[in-house]
């Protein structure tokens, strides 16, 4: 790897069971950070189901994403922001999320990803 | 005029025959290639790691996405990297592995290495642009 690391901002778009994604995004932001990349999250369409208390998988036999998301801040993932259009769409209350979130509005998130050297959506 | 040549890493999620994400990753970067520019390494994620298995047999009349990937990573002797992690658990395994979980059989093909998330990290780092193809 480089000597200067190249900014990352991993764009998380997708609800976090059904599928396999967030569990997937969410381990290579792990490995960004334990690369000591510094990685930024966005949260944008059904991902912000995700950031949602009380996820109780027992019933469908997966893995908690909510048990694991908030390594992140300990993981020197500081920077968590969240598309406050895909939760107003969706009628969630950004105070009752799971992770300590900045909203971004819709016409803000082009900086958001101008500020970041490399994108990796999911 | 030909554009200044960069480095491209390419991100593959998609499951080949059911997603186009693996087929139309392909193109994109034999384009890239014969355009002039330089491939640093190709990662497949999520369920793109089925292209690395050997037991897939195409209809006839169908495209081998895999042939296609391998006649192309020789020509220009492409990094192709299967994540470890997501193969394992969809059955893409080497002998290596095979071996550690006690598995009768190894089916990764030639061409593809297995290798960690490390490998994608490595990628935004060590190349000018990260392009995703997705489910």
């Amino acid at each position: 790897m480089t000597d200067k690391k190249q900014s990352i901002l991993a764009v998380l778009t997708k609800p976090p069971y059904g599928g396999t994604t967030a569990k997937e995004a969410l381990d290579a932001v792990l490995t960004a950070a334990a690369f000591e990349v510094p990685v930024s999250v966005l949260f944008m369409d059904d991902a912000v189901f995700q950031l949602l208390p009380e996820q109780k998988t027992e019933g469908i036999e997966v893995k908690c994403l909510a048990t694991t998301l908030p390594v992140l801040p300990m993981y020197d993932v500081e920077h968590i922001y969240v598309d406050r259009k895909a939760l107003v769409d969706r009628g969630i209350d950004a105070e009752q999320l799971i992770l300590s979130v900045q909203p971004v509005e819709t016409d803000t998130l082009r900086s958001l990803f101008q500020n970041h050297s490399r994108i990796l959506s999911f | 005029m030909s554009p200044t040549p960069i480095s491209f890493s390419i991100l593959v999620y998609g499951a080949p025959y059911s997603s186009q994400s693996v087929s139309t990753a392909y193109r994109f970067t034999k384009t890239a290639i014969e355009k002039g520019h330089r491939i640093h390494r190709v990662f497949f994620y999520g369920d793109a790691v089925q292209i690395g298995s050997r037991l897939v047999a195409v209809p006839q009349d169908e495209v081998d996405l895999q042939l296609k990937w391998q006649q192309l990573g020789e020509q220009y002797q492409l990094d192709m990297v299967i994540c470890i992690a997501a193969a394992l658990k969809r059955g893409i395994i080497n002998s290596d592995e095979a071996k550690r979980f006690e598995k009768d059989a190894s089916n990764l093909a030639e061409g593809f290495t297995l290798s960690g998330l490390g490998q994608m990290i490595d990628a935004t780092q060590s190349s000018d642009r990260i392009v995703t193809f997705g489910y």
